[in-house]
């Protein structure tokens, strides 16, 4: 092969960055000449958050092979360290250039450890029973987090898991995590700029990753466990690999989420399994194993019923049927027979053979 | 006394889980999947009693006996439509369909009865029981659960092992092809195990709803999920594994809610499910397969 060629893949990575590069130019150019509404504005950072998610549950779900309902539970382990780093420091560390992404590695290391954790015990299950315990691994972080209590004063930190007058502050303390009230006061740090430099670090750390050679023990072990033990590669070890990025990079979007909003408290809305379920609906549409097509299934996704307001209502049911809809005519026997009989080049196939004869 | 009487309350909100776990199980054994809609099944069953009772104004037993039918026939169209045609699928598409089936459900019910919580009336007319002198009171709903459950449990037992669909069921469960050769109706057989699993899932539902009468489109889904924990505790494809573990499910619930933290309930009872699938990865009384290459 001539040096100067540059290979397949390499070329379809920069594909998928050059898309996210312009779709952020495009976004910079309509912002400067005021064409953008103010919701869509509200929407852009929540767009690269979901981007990281469905990009990063792509990474257990397509390459690593195993369903993950708890991935909401990572965001929010993410987004309350995070946001505790930056209400600590936010006297110390008064530039946000370099606090923010201190906070968004502290997010991302704080997920991945808990992804550890959790890994250690999950990936020995298989299948739907790891499915049901990553969901109840979700729920747990989510109300565990609800009962924290955590204030600072002059000798230190307090810790509760009853109510604020159990911390036993002195007058100069302050309630920095408030049960279920959760933290209120986090720097409003996240841009859109930031955001789009979050997406494209993660797809980076994604496409490198799937292309390397873990990447490739990471996937046969997915084809075939078996086939993969038997020639030497740890299996332990790779699939914890590949879900404790997964869940850094879900600690990323968890950072990137706290810090777009004043107040932050963890609720069945924003991290309880239905949110998992929802990155899962992105990941499926866009095809499972897929990190270009997650992209745009999250954008479409996401802007087509906040573009249609009056069909909001409609917005989770049209959701499932993508999921019946989309395991259907990928898996169902009939349709794909139906499929392959009326495919286009089947058809084009048809009429060359009319014209010859 | 106070112990006492969460005991019982315990018993009777893990007879309903139980109820709900056999569904499961049932379903887990013989077609090998997890029927994630099954607790969007129960809010189905549970939204057809309130309509007849409480809008139609029908008697209770006749809301009762529509529920289980709505549920049943909902039971088999579902797997007509979304699971029979992925039988060979892999497992991850089966769950991914049976998820979105779930959505499908619960987003339906919220288009046609709305956000709003619809109050239950309680379709049991039983007095509660007064003991020790009026002090342990044991409500009507709590006996009629609990007795309900146990009625249940005894006729599948009985169905399963002494009718031919019954045997049938162990069949296919145990191997589909070799049961197909014997010729049994393996597709006859799978449905009416969803039958069944959906008319008992009407039951629970209306049993629920009768002791927590709160009726939202996403009533079903958290006992769905804690009756799919109960049925892998107990072992899942073990029908009296469901029965055990939902009894137990229900009174660790109900104790830590009154002696640990309300707040951490939810958590102690997933922290369970994760210790036994660590400890003891088939459940309680679950059979050990070995895997084959």
């Amino acid at each position: 092969m001539k040096s100067r060629s540059i290979s397949k893949t390499t070329r379809s990575n920069f594909i998928t960055y050059g898309i996210v590069i312009a779709a952020y130019l495009i976004m910079q150019a309509l912002i400067a000449a005021d064409q953008v509404s103010s919701l869509l504005n509200g929407l852009l950072v929540p767009l690269c958050i979901y981007v990281i998610m469905a990009v990063s549950l792509n990474l257990t779900v397509g390459i690593l092979g195993e369903l993950s309902l708890g991935h909401a539970g990572f965001m929010c382990v993410g987004a309350f360290t995070s946001s505790l780093f930056s209400l600590c420091m936010e006297e110390t560390l008064t530039s946000s250039m370099i606090r923010f992404p201190i906070a968004i590695l502290i997010g991302a290391a704080a997920a991945a450890v808990m992804g550890l954790i959790v890994g250690i015990p999950v990936l020995r299950l298989k299948g739907d029973y790891l499915a049901i315990v990553t969901l109840a691994f979700g729920e747990i972080i989510k109300n565990v987090v609800n009962v924290i209590y955590l204030g600072r004063d002059a000798s230190g930190f307090h810790f509760s898991m009853e109510s604020t007058l159990a911390l036993n502050m002195d007058e100069t303390g302050t309630v920095l995590i408030k049960g279920a009230q959760g933290i209120t006061g986090t720097p409003k740090d996240s841009t859109f700029t930031i955001g789009v430099v979050m997406v494209l670090i993660t797809l980076i750390i994604v496409l490198n990753l799937i292309h390397s050679r873990t990447g490739r023990a990471v996937m046969a072990i997915r084809d075939n466990r078996i086939a993969a033990e038997s020639i030497g590669i740890n299996v332990t070890k790779y699939k914890l690999l590949a879900f404790t990025i997964s869940a850094a990079l879900a600690g990323v979007a968890g950072a990137l989420y706290s810090h777009n909003l004043s107040s932050l408290a963890a609720t069945q809305k924003n991290f309880g399994y239905n949110q998992s379920i929802m990155f899962l609906v992105y990941v499926v549409l866009g095809g499972i194993g897929n990190i270009r097509g997650s992209i745009i299934a999250t954008v479409v996704l996401t802007l087509l019923p906040e573009l249609l307001r009056s069909m909001d209502s409609y917005r989770m049911l049209i959701y499932a049927i993508v999921l019946i809809v989309m395991m259907l005519v990928n898996w169902s026997p009939a349709i794909i027979d139906f499929r392959k009989r009326h495919s286009l080049k089947n058809l084009l196939g048809k009429a060359a053979r009319k014209e010859a004869r | 006394m106070s112990f006492v009487s969460y005991l019982i309350n315990g018993i009777s909100l893990g007879s309903v889980y139980a109820l709900i776990a056999l569904g499961y199980t049932m379903v887990y054994g013989i077609a090998k999947m997890l029927n994630f809609a099954h607790g969007d099944v129960i809010m189905i069953g549970a939204y057809t009693v309130f309509v007849t009772v409480t809008n139609l104004g029908l008697p209770p037993a006749a809301g009762i006996l529509l529920a289980i039918v709505v549920c049943t026939v909902l039971g088999v169209v579902i797997e007509r439509v979304a699971y029979k045609p992925l039988r060979m699928a892999s497992p991850l598409a089966v769950l991914i369909t049976a998820i979105g089936v779930s959505y499908l459900l619960q987003n339906v019910a919220l288009l046609i009865f709305g956000a709003n919580t619809k109050s239950f009336t309680s379709v049991v007319g039983v007095p509660a029981l007064k003991l020790a002198g009026g002090q342990l009171s044991i409500s009507g709903e709590t006996i009629v659960t609990i007795l309900t459950c146990i009625v249940i449990m005894i006729a599948l037992t009985a169905f399963i092992h002494k009718t031919k669909a019954g045997q049938a069921m162990l069949a296919v469960s145990e191997d589909k092809g070799a049961a197909q050769l014997m010729g049994i109706n393996v597709n006859g057989t799978i449905a009416l195990t969803f039958a069944i699993g959906s008319a008992l899932a009407a039951v629970a539902g209306v049993l629920l709803c009768s002791a927590y009468p709160s009726l939202t489109p996403y009533t079903g889904s958290m006992p769905g999920i804690k009756a799919f924990v109960a049925a892998v505790f107990g072992g899942i494809g073990s029908i009296p594994g469901a029965f055990i573990g939902g009894l137990l499910l229900g009174v660790i619930e109900n104790l830590s809610k009154a002696y640990i933290s309300s707040e951490m309930a939810d958590a102690i009872v997933f922290g369970v499910l994760i210790v036994v699938l660590l400890v003891r990865p088939t459940g309680l009384l679950g059979k050990k397969m070995s895997e084959k290459v």
